[in-house]
Order: structure tokens, then sequence, then C-alpha cells
């Protein structure tokens, strides 16, 4: 009895300790978070309790979620008390986290931002996920994304525009706009997104938040649902380096269930965190430098590279030459996979089915009506790119051209540890700027894509600020499967400005 | 055939892999389970989802490439086919395209005692679809228990030249599947299929003529009958001045005919590319070495060791050989030393008659090999004679005993006694005065009166070439 009312007393007086500082949990990182769960200053259940209200706060006008399971959140909460409690902590015991709505939870809706997933709840929960649940981390909820991932503002959801944090006339990027919205804004810890040209670390940029991609085959893709399945990858977007480290961690990894995932070691990402970069050769690609890019961004990213310098880096002007084809190869190779991997979308077995006068026509409505325009669109060019009298032209000279891109990189990494450009060539955008300019909007992605196409992993960290306040990210490209020194060149960086540091104003 | 032309065929062959879990997923394989109570996500093809190879199908393809003599590709990979069909629950069927796992086979056939040499094209994996039922107008049910079951498709060169040929190529690729023990080569079940693609040419020309592709062939009866139909067809379009166009047939077992169901304009764009959620497949020749060495030998060669090695005649060596277990209870009986015509010819006329009266496989069969050349060895000896010997072997059949008992408890021992035979025949001949003299007048017809009275008398068991003797001497002949 008195040994209860003993540690209840430590209990709360820590607790006061914490609320002492005026913090609002929502507001800490993954490692901040550990440390004091860990000296018990907080519950898993406080912490979801700042998170939610922060929700109730903001997210009427970032408008980050498609769905918020709130029961279950508080039940996963209770699960991490309890796991606590007993000393049976992971890193992300309790963490309250986002999740892209593009991987599969078991028992809750995973809707792609599409009509045609609208009620679609899967019986079995991804490979990344099924990671995070070991870990007893906390579903905040499931992150608003361009239907099917396809496109870099989140207006091709079928449900709602996101909104960009730091100004709400203003998209967040996409694909996985969602996810980064909701770090940005602190409605959640840190997030996972996925990303097939970029739809990880634009919206990363454009909302001042961390994300990385990693090398393809570093995790599994089982349970996220395909867009390109040569190019997707998952990985995370977060407040600051060290917590895309401590995520990294959590969900790299061979999975048996994902053929194309690598056997492939996993390192300790964040003791590569803190070593210096004194030595580093970091390459500057000229042709990433290009005509008509945002001046401010130009300016941020050239001063971040100076930063690097005076770190002790050695900058090294590389090329890339056959960049100024990633764009066009992508489009051919991603929306091929795309026209296929969509084809299971007819209305036979799950998801939106719309009546017809017979099974063609069921298959035409269902598709006319669950699909979106871009989703249409992209179905629509991968089809015509793998048609017979056409594979060769376009597919095939589409391959050719990844291998080509490949070799760029290949050769480039001979010469240097780290590529650095930006992320995106300019700040977020208006709403409504360029949803009807497809081309204007794909090359958004300009600077991502050959990343994927290369398979090599990148991150993209906040850089600098534009004078009307909106955020710019600086790209670091690394070596396939050396996520450790893209990180370990952020996290110097980092460390060295305080641009992570600034919050939107809500 | 209709004189002036000879017709070019080649088949696909379509086998359903014997292994116990689907190739892109953990369900089971097994024919026949209550519809889509055999399924998983993976195999329904839920969003986000992967296919993961089943190492026992590469295993198998690899097997059946060796035992046909194809190159194994040290690289290959899987390719999307790309249609729309309620059985098709991804819109695509994994498969292979342009770099299938075997390529550039051969197999033997013999028709009418020639040996003619039918190339092998390719042989690729693939998963199979699920299955529509209809009912009535208003719906139809899919039952996605086959969907995602592993099958080999076996391509041959175009060069089969009849109806027979293909039938003879079909029998012949089936032993060997079942021998392989990757198939169980079972037509009415669906797990073996073959599409045909049949045209015709005069005689003499080397240019082939336009191909119609034949499908719905799923009994072996109807792998002759169809294509010896599209034979006879076609050369009656040519002869009538037509053209054969190039189509899709299906074959119509009801009314023996091939009917058009598509054209080759209506024909699919299956949109072939490689399947990104699969790597390639990378196979090493230590493996493949392995893989070879595991190889049983196979009919053809059996069947000629059974020529050369035991004597046999050609067209017995080929029963024995068609079936594997066949051929290793033969073996089995012929390696105690019983004499192998003897053996092969109280299996293929004595057992095979009680098999095929219960529809029993041999492996269950109650008599064992050494069972049967222990039942050979006492007709050598004389002990029981071989007509005696035939009702022992039925009574070995029901019961599973030995001969050897069956023998004695039924004292069925041939009787070779000569006191024992004589008084017996001196008795007969005493009782029979008058057909003795009637014999002995010249009515040698009667001889056989009397051997059936000495084998009545003794019940069938006096050595018959004995009596015969003995009576002989008795008789004054």
């Amino acid at each position: 009895m008195r040994n209860r009312a003993r540690r209840g007393r430590a209990f709360g007086k820590a607790r006061i300790s914490i609320r002492e500082q005026h913090v609002n949990l929502n507001q800490l990182t993954v490692a901040e978070l550990r440390r004091v769960l860990d000296k018990r200053e907080t519950t898993a259940c406080e912490v979801l309790q700042d998170v939610q209200s922060r929700i109730d706060t903001v997210e009427e006008s970032v408008k980050a979620y498609v769905t918020l399971p709130r029961d279950i959140s508080k039940a996963m909460a209770k699960e991490a008390d309890a796991a606590i409690a007993a000393g049976n902590i992971s890193q992300l015991t309790g963490v309250p986290l986002a999740v892209k709505d593009n991987m599969c939870t078991k028992g809750i809706r995973t809707t792609c931002s599409s009509k045609m997933l609208e009620n679609f709840t899967p019986p079995y929960e991804s490979t990344v996920t099924s990671r995070l649940l070991e870990q007893r981390y906390v579903l905040i909820g499931k992150t608003n994304l361009d239907e099917f991932a396809m496109g870099s503002s989140t207006e091709n959801s079928a449900f709602h525009t996101t909104r960009n944090p730091w100004n709400l006339t203003c998209v967040p990027g996409g694909s996985s706009g969602g996810s980064a919205a909701a770090v940005a804004a602190d409605e959640c810890i840190a997030a996972l997104g996925s990303d097939t040209g970029g739809s990880i670390r634009q919206p990363a940029s454009l909302c001042g938040v961390v994300g990385l991609k990693p090398t393809y085959g570093l995790g599994s893709r089982y349970g996220l649902v395909a867009f390109a399945s040569s190019l997707d990858q998952i990985g995370p977007i977060t407040k600051n380096v060290t917590d895309a480290a401590l995520m990294l961690q959590a969900i790299a990894g061979h999975d048996p269930l994902d053929s194309t995932s690598a056997p492939h070691d996993v390192p300790d990402y964040a003791a590569a965190l803190g070593k210096d970069i004194k030595g580093l050769k970091v390459g500057i690609p000229k042709e990433y430098f290009i005509d008509g890019m945002h001046p401010e961004v130009e300016q941020s990213v050239r001063a971040a590279i100076a930063t690097m310098e005076s770190l002790g880096a050695i900058p090294v002007e590389v090329s890339l030459p056959h960049s100024e084809y990633a764009v066009a190869a992508y489009y051919i190779l991603a929306t091929s996979e795309a026209s296929s991997n969509l084809a299971r979308y007819d209305g036979v077995k799950y998801g939106f089915r719309a009546k017809g006068k017979d099974l063609i026509d069921m298959y035409m409505r269902t598709r006319a009506e669950g699909f979106g325009p871009e989703v249409k669109r992209r179905i629509m060019l991968g089809t015509y790119a793998l048609s017979a009298g056409y594979y060769d032209a376009y597919y095939k000279k589409g391959q050719q051209i990844r291998t080509l891109i490949r070799q760029d990189f290949d050769q480039a990494f001979q010469q240097v540890d780290v590529i650095a450009t930006p992320t995106s060539p300019g700040p977020a955008f208006a709403v409504g700027e360029r949803s009807t300019d497809p081309l204007q909007m794909y090359l958004s992605d300009i600077f991502t894509i050959s990343v994927n196409l290369a398979g090599i992993p990148a991150i993209s960290i906040p850089c600098g600020f534009t004078s009307d306040g909106l955020p710019i990210g600086l790209q670091l490209l690394g070596k396939g499967f050396d996520e450790q020194t893209i990180l370990r060149t952020a996290f110097a960086y980092e460390q060295s400005t305080a641009w992570h540091a600034r919050k939107a104003k809500l | 055939m209709s004189a002036g032309y000879e017709a070019v065929i080649g088949l696909e062959v379509h086998a359903q892999m014997r292994t116990a879990s689907k190739i892109f997923c953990g369900c089971p394989t097994t024919f026949g389970a209550e519809p889509n109570t055999q399924t998983c996500p993976v195999c329904t093809g839920m969003p986000g989802v992967l296919p993961v190879l089943n190492a026992k199908a590469l295993e198998y393809a690899v097997k059946t490439g060796l035992a046909v003599n194809c190159r194994i590709s040290p690289y290959s990979r899987f390719a999307r086919k790309n249609y729309f069909y309620p059985d098709l629950p991804k819109g695509y069927q994994i498969s292979q395209y342009e770099l299938p796992i075997c390529e550039k086979g051969w197999l033997d056939i013999t028709v009418g005692g020639a040996t003619r040499r039918i190339g092998i094209t390719r042989i690729h994996m693939e998963e199979d679809a699920g299955k529509n039922i209809h009912e009535g107008n208003t719906y139809s049910f899919v039952d996605l228990n086959r969907a995602c079951t592993p099958l080999m498709e076996i391509v041959s060169e175009p060069d089969i030249r009849s109806a027979k040929e293909a039938a003879t190529y079909m029998r012949t690729l089936r032993s060997i599947l079942r021998y392989l023990g990757v198939c169980d080569g079972n037509m009415e079940e669906g797990s073996l299929r073959c599409d045909a693609n049949v045209s015709i040419r005069p005689i003499g020309r080397q240019e082939f003529g336009t191909r119609a592709e034949i499908k719905n062939i799923n009994s072996f009866r109807f792998v002759e009958k169809a294509i010896e139909y599209e034979i006879s067809r076609q050369i009656l379009v040519v002869q009538e001045g037509g053209k054969v166009v190039q189509e899709t047939r299906l074959w119509d077992a009801n009314a023996g005919v091939t009917q058009s169901m598509r054209s080759k304009e209506e024909a699919h764009d299956y949109r072939y590319f490689p399947e990104p959620d699969l790597a390639p497949i990378v196979v090493d020749q230590k493996w493949i070495g392995e893989i070879a060495a595991s190889l049983p030998e196979l009919p053809h060669a059996k069947r000629n060791r059974y020529v050369d090695a035991f004597g046999l005649s050609s067209a017995d060596a080929e029963q024995l050989t068609a079936e594997q277990p066949v051929a290793l209870w033969f073996e089995e009986a012929a390696a105690t030393g019983a004499n192998p015509k003897a053996v092969a010819n109280w299996l293929m006329t004595e057992l095979m008659k009680y098999l095929n009266d219960e529809n029993r496989a041999i492996e269950d069969c109650p008599v064992k090999p050494g069972q049967l050349a222990a039942l050979l060895a006492l007709i050598d000896k004389g002990t029981i004679s071989g007509k005696i010997a035939k009702s022992v072997f039925e009574e070995m059949y029901r019961t599973g005993r030995d001969a050897e008992a069956i023998i004695q408890a039924k004292g069925l021992v041939q009787i070779s006694d000569t006191s024992a035979i004589e008084s017996t025949i001196d008795e007969i001949l005493a009782k029979h005065h008058a057909e003795v003299e009637r014999f002995r007048a010249g009515d040698e017809k009667l001889l056989g009166f009397f051997v059936g009275q000495i084998m009545k008398a003794m019940k069938g068991k006096a050595n018959p070439q004995m009596a015969n003797e003995i009576l002989r001497g008795k008789l004054g002949r």
C-alpha cells in the first residue's frame, strides 16, 4: 500500500516535470518520446490524448487523415502502457504514428483515397505495419494521398485535398501529402509514406519535414497497395533525421512474403549518426540546377552545400547525363505497371461495383465510376505503352533508359559518397494551380524520379524557407543499401542548422 | 486422310504440377474441395499482396525439362499476361513469356513400330485461373480454389504429322510426367490439358499452311478424334476452293466437331511484360546436376532394356513400361530369378485382369512380386500344374496368402508318384472295359476321356505328363 502510494507520487511528480516544461507531448519526436515514456514521465495514453486533441484543433483545416480509428488507437495505447509497465519495451512502444492509407491494416479500412476501395477493409496486415505492431506502436490514423499514390499534391484524392500546414492555401505535395502534413502539424509523432517517384520526399520537402525513401528491396512491400511494383518503396516521414533512422530500423529487412525484398543485413542506423562528415565527397549534379528552378530553392540548396563544406565535406561536380529522360521513362514504366496492377479492381470480388447490363458493361461502369481522372489517365497511358506494336518503342525503350540512369549513378558514386540536389524545383504551390495541367504536375518530381528508377536511397531534409515562409528541401542521394551515409550526412547538416526546429503556425 | 495433303500439328500441353501447395502462395491444391475454401489473400488477388514462387514447382519444371532433353535456362523470369475475366482475380495471369525455364528439347514417339522425334520448343511455368460456374441466366459463381495452382505449359514444335502421332505424343508425355511424379496426368479432372495447332499443306510443300488452334480437348479419346476432324475439315475447305482462316476453334465432344470461337482479329492483346513482383529465376548448374541425377529410369529407356536384357517383345515391353508402378512390380518379380517372360505373361494377363476388374492400382495389389515368383517356381518344379496355378493365383489375389500355403491347405500338390497314378489308371481301365476295346480298335479320341477320368479321380492333382505317359503305356500305344 505504502509502496504503491510512493510510486504513484513519484510518477505524479515526474509527470508534472514534463508538463512543467509546457511541452505538448504531440510535439515530441520519437526519440524524445521514448525517453519520457521510459522514465515514466508520461504514458502512451496521455501522449495519445495530446495528439488527438491536436487533431481536434487543426485537422479541420489540414485534413491530413482519411480514417481516425479513435477507439482502436486508445486500445493500442493501453496495451502499450501495459507492455511498458511490464518492461516489454521496443523503440516504438506507445508512439503514435500515422500510416499512409495505401498500406493494409487488418480490420481497419484501407482506401488508397479511392472511391474504388472506399469501403475496403483488409483481412490481412501489411508487413511494415506488422513490424510496428510487434513493437506495440499506436496507430493514430490512415493518412490521405493522391488516389492510388498517383499525384504530387493530394488533389487526386477522391475524398479531399490535404492542406499544407505552413500555408493552408497550398498543397502539401504528394502523394504522401497526408502523412507529411500530419507530421508537420504535429498531428502524429511520425508517419509512414510510400515513394514511387518522389511521393515521400516531395511532400516532406513541401511540408518542411524529413522524408526517407529507402533502397528498393530494403524493406517489404507486402500489403502496400501497388502502384508501380518495381519502383514502390515504403519509408518514414519524421520531424528530424534521428527519427528517420529509428523508423527505418523498425521497417527495414527481408520479408519472406516479398521476393523483391533483399536478404540484406540491416545495420544499426542510429549508430551512424553523430559521426562527422570531414572528407565526405558530395556530388553536385550539374544537370539538376536547371533553368526555371525557383531562385530561392537554388539559393537555399547552394547554401546547404556550403554548410556541408564548412563541416568538412568536399563538393564535387558530377554528371548524370541521362537525367533529362527520367520523367519520360518513368511515366512509361510506372504507368505500364500500374495499368496491370489496377486491373484487379473490376468490381467482381471486393471494393466498388457499379451495376451493368452484362459482365463487360459492369466492368466498364465500375472502372469508369470507381477511378478518378488521373488514375484513368495513367491506366490508359500504360495500356497503350504495353500494346502489341508499341511495346518496343515505349516499354522496352523505357527500360533501356532506366539502365542508363542506373549506370549514371554507378559512375557518379565511384567519385562521390552522396549526391546533393534540391528535392523539388519549387516550394509548395497553391491548391488548384497545377491540377489542370498534368505535365506541369509531373515536373514536380523531376529531381526525385531518377532515384526510384535507379533503386537507390534518398532523403529530403529541410534546408530553408522562401520569403513567403514556405519550406525548402535538400535531397541527399546515396549508394544502394547505404542509407547510413545519407543519414549521417543529413544528421550532420541538421545539427548545424535550425530549419527542422521551426514549426508551422496553425 | 485425303490423298495429297499432310497435316502439320503442334501441341500445347498444360500439366498441373503435383505440388502440395499453390505456385505463389501456401494454399493446398487438393482437387474437389468446397468452392473458395482453398484460398488466401494472395490467390484471390487482394490489394497489396505479393506472389512468392513455390520452389517445388520450379524443381518439377526443371525435372520435366531434363526428362525431355531441354536446355534449362540459367536465367529466366515470369511475365504478366493481362486480360479481364471473372475467374482471373488479378486481371493478369503470372506466366513466363520471353525467358521460359526450359527450351529446345525433344521427345521420341513410336508409331506403327517406327520412331519419330518430336521437338519441344519450350516449357514454362504459370498459374492456373479459377473456375466460373454458371447457373441459369441471372448469376454466375466464381470458385478460386484452382486459381494459382501450378501449371507447366509444354509446347511442341510443329513436328507432328497425324492425329495418331498426336495421341501417341500425348500418351508418351503423360507417361513421362507420371514417371517423374510431377503430374498425375488425369485429363478428365483437367490436370492434363491439350490445345492443338493444326494446319494442312500439300505433300512436298515446305511452308506451313494457315493454322487453327483447337481448344477444349479434355480426354485422351478426343485428342485423336478432334485433330482427325479438324484435318478433314481443313482439307474439305481447301478442296472446295476455300481458305483456312487463322482462328481459335472449340472441340465439341457431343457433336464430334470443332467450332469457330474467335478469329485472329478478335484475339486478345495480352500486353505481356516482365512480372516486377518476382525476382528473375537464377538456377545454378550444380542444382540442375543434382536434379538430373535424381531422375528415374524413364519409360523409353526401360522399354529398350526389357527388350535387350529380358528378351521381351517390344510390344510387351511397351505395355509393361507405360506405367512406372507396373514396371517396378515386374522388375521386382524378375529380380528373384523368375523367368521374365513368364512374369510378363502372368502380369499382363492374370494380374491385370483382376486389377482392372476392381479398378485397383498395382501399388495396392494383394499379391506381391515375390509371391508371383514363388508361384512360378512351383510350376517349374512340377509341384502344381499351370492350370492349378491359375486357381491358386486367384486365391492368392483374394487372400494375399503365399502359393505354397494355399497349395498345402487345399491339398493341391501335384501327384507325381508313379505307383499312385498307375493304380488309379488300372482301376479306371478295369471299370471302362468297353471304352478300352474301342480305343484299341482305333478310336483315339477316347484318350481324352481316360485322362479326364484320371484327373477326376485324382482331383486334378495328377502330374498330367506322367498320367499321359503311363496311360499310353498301358493302352499299348
